[in-house]
């Protein structure tokens, strides 16, 4: 119990599993196929920069959909019983457990042409196309990730101490102000926590802009694109985007409680 | 408690659409005759039969279960201990030590995946091995460990000091001492992280897909090497399957815990 040596395994185990395999991605970006010291690749990573602003573009607007769709959810769910809020809670990670790509699948038989909603559309006279733009990328983003942001919010709201609500109350706040100063200040760390839990994976993951977005590639997908074919320019991508993720938590961080990050 | 309005209601209850929307299209489509993903064309049961008749299918199954229980197993007493021996550090090495043991889950995954790759191609070089079975279990033992500690160490935290001094005192030795009075204070987290850690092994599709090497399959990689063909009946039909065992369970202990909860109530 009092021996540091406990923790011996594990950090062994770090530096093998986390920190050599990152060293291997800085060293393969500055080299080319042979072993010498290049910069082209990230020269090419540059030629790619169209594709990360994409992918920033749509993890930012998801990001923002995601925190404007579960704000009011966590904060009605905070408001009932206990018993209830852990069983809806529970009902929001249900599908979680479901495979990502399966569920990616359902997304794209609901929105197809002549699918279940393109056909109840239809009836109503509305004909759009559901499917291959960016508005399905985003939907299917903030799908993915919408469970990630309502639950760093309840975790803080449900903390929320009730008799400081009471106290604004009986000092004569209305509701608007009860919510803008003792409510809202008090959940920015829920904020911070969800916004760096949807961002991150909604700017890195592939297969949705490939699937829903009919065949656009966010940056994961360029990265998956060089995981066979040409390792050195997939390590200079995959560096830039670990560079961008960190500067973003970096300055998310700066606005709440560190600690409440990736827990 | 104020009572909950009709607006409020409705709002929850889109956002529940909108979440069970998919899966509601999984479990249509697995009773559904037609193999195709358009057409509904009467009601069956026989891709709950066949099923267990795809050996490719059933045998991705065992490896996704296989590698779930020894990453979790591994990775519940690997963390553990770290968590234990990190209760001792303090300032500085503490933090390093806890910012690298977040590394995994706050790197994009296809970012630790990629890496992971390298890192397996370039020993694989070395030492001549070659990705799959082994490397995936490596993998997911490296991205589950940082949850059971996340989860284990604020039990430690938490923890009365003197009952281990106590067990000292009374005359057990360390290892003793930590199995009969320890662990059972630490036992909701280590159960926790266990749980955790399978379910994200489980469900892992990126990193496997990056370090499983050209003969090694899980099922999330199965489901993947599917999605180019039409849909596959069988495979809605297993995950249906998977579903309704993994939200009895979830129920069934949401319900033990409300019921544990009302007794210490009265």
């Amino acid at each position: 119990m009092r021996s540091k040596k406990l923790a011996l395994p594990y950090a062994v185990w770090m530096a093998a599993f986390t920190l050599v395999p990152l060293i291997l991605i800085i060293t393969n970006s500055f080299q080319d196929s042979s072993g010498h010291f290049t910069f082209d690749n990230l020269y090419k990573a540059w030629e790619y920069r169209e594709v990360f602003l994409y992918s920033l573009e749509i993890a930012l607007v998801s990001t923002l959909i995601c925190l404007l769709l579960a704000y009011p959810m966590s904060y009605m769910i905070s408001r009932m019983s206990e018993k209830t809020q852990s069983i809806i809670i529970m009902l929001i990670t249900v599908p979680m457990w479901m495979n990502f790509l399966l569920r990616l699948l359902g997304w794209v038989i609901l929105l197809q042409n002549n699918g279940p909603i393109d056909t109840l559309l239809n009836l109503i006279g509305i004909d759009v196309q559901l499917k291959d733009n960016d508005g399905a990328v985003v939907l299917g983003m903030v799908y993915e990730y919408l469970p990630f942001m309502i639950m760093p919010l309840h975790t803080v709201m449900s903390k929320i101490d009730k008799s400081l609500i009471e106290a604004a109350q009986d000092l004569g706040s209305n509701g608007f102000n009860v919510f803008r100063k003792v409510v809202f200040p008090l959940s920015v760390p829920g904020i911070v926590s969800g916004i760096t839990m949807v961002f991150v994976p909604s700017a890195s993951t592939f297969l949705v802009a490939q699937y829903l977005g009919g065949n656009k590639k966010m940056i994961g997908d360029i990265i998956e694109q060089y995981f066979k074919s040409d390792q050195n320019t997939g390590s200079a991508i995959a560096l830039c985007l670990m560079v961008v993720i960190l500067l973003f938590i970096i300055i998310t961080n700066q606005f709440g409680d560190e600690e409440a990050v990736g827990v | 408690m104020r009572k909950i309005h009709l607006p409020q209601k409705l709002y929850m209850l889109l956002i529940f659409i909108f979440l069970y929307a998919p899966i509601a299209v999984f479990v249509v489509l697995s009773f559904n005759d037609a193999n195709s993903a358009t057409n509904l064309d009467g009601f069956t049961f026989r891709w709950y039969k066949e099923v267990f008749d795809d050996r490719m299918l059933m045998q991705s199954l065992r490896n996704s279960l296989v590698i779930a229980f020894l990453s979790a197993l591994f990775s519940t007493i690997l963390g553990t201990t770290a968590s234990i021996g990190m209760y001792n550090f303090r300032g500085a090495p503490r933090k390093i030590f806890q910012t690298i043991s977040n590394i995994p889950i706050i790197n994009p995954e296809i970012v630790t995946g990629f890496a992971l790759m390298l890192f397996f191609t370039f020993f694989g070089r070395l030492c001549g091995f070659e990705m799959g079975f082994m490397t995936v279990l490596l993998a997911h033992i490296g991205f589950c460990t940082p949850y059971v500690i996340l989860s284990v160490s604020p039990k430690i935290r938490q923890m009365d000091k003197h009952i281990y001094e106590a067990a000292l005192d009374l005359g057990c030795n360390q290892l003793q001492a930590f199995f009969k009075v320890v662990f059972y204070e630490l036992l909701p987290g280590i159960v926790s992280g266990f749980l955790i850690s399978f379910t994200y092994s489980l469900d892992d599709f990126v990193i496997s897909y990056f370090t499983c090497g050209p003969d090694f399959q899980t099922m999330p990689i199965v489901i993947y090497n599917s999605l180019r063909r039409p849909v596959y009946p069988k495979i809605s039909a297993l995950s249906t399957m998977l579903f309704v065992v993994i939200i009895t369970v979830l129920l069934l202990t949401n319900l033990r815990d409300i019921r544990a909860s009302k007794k210490e109530q009265k």
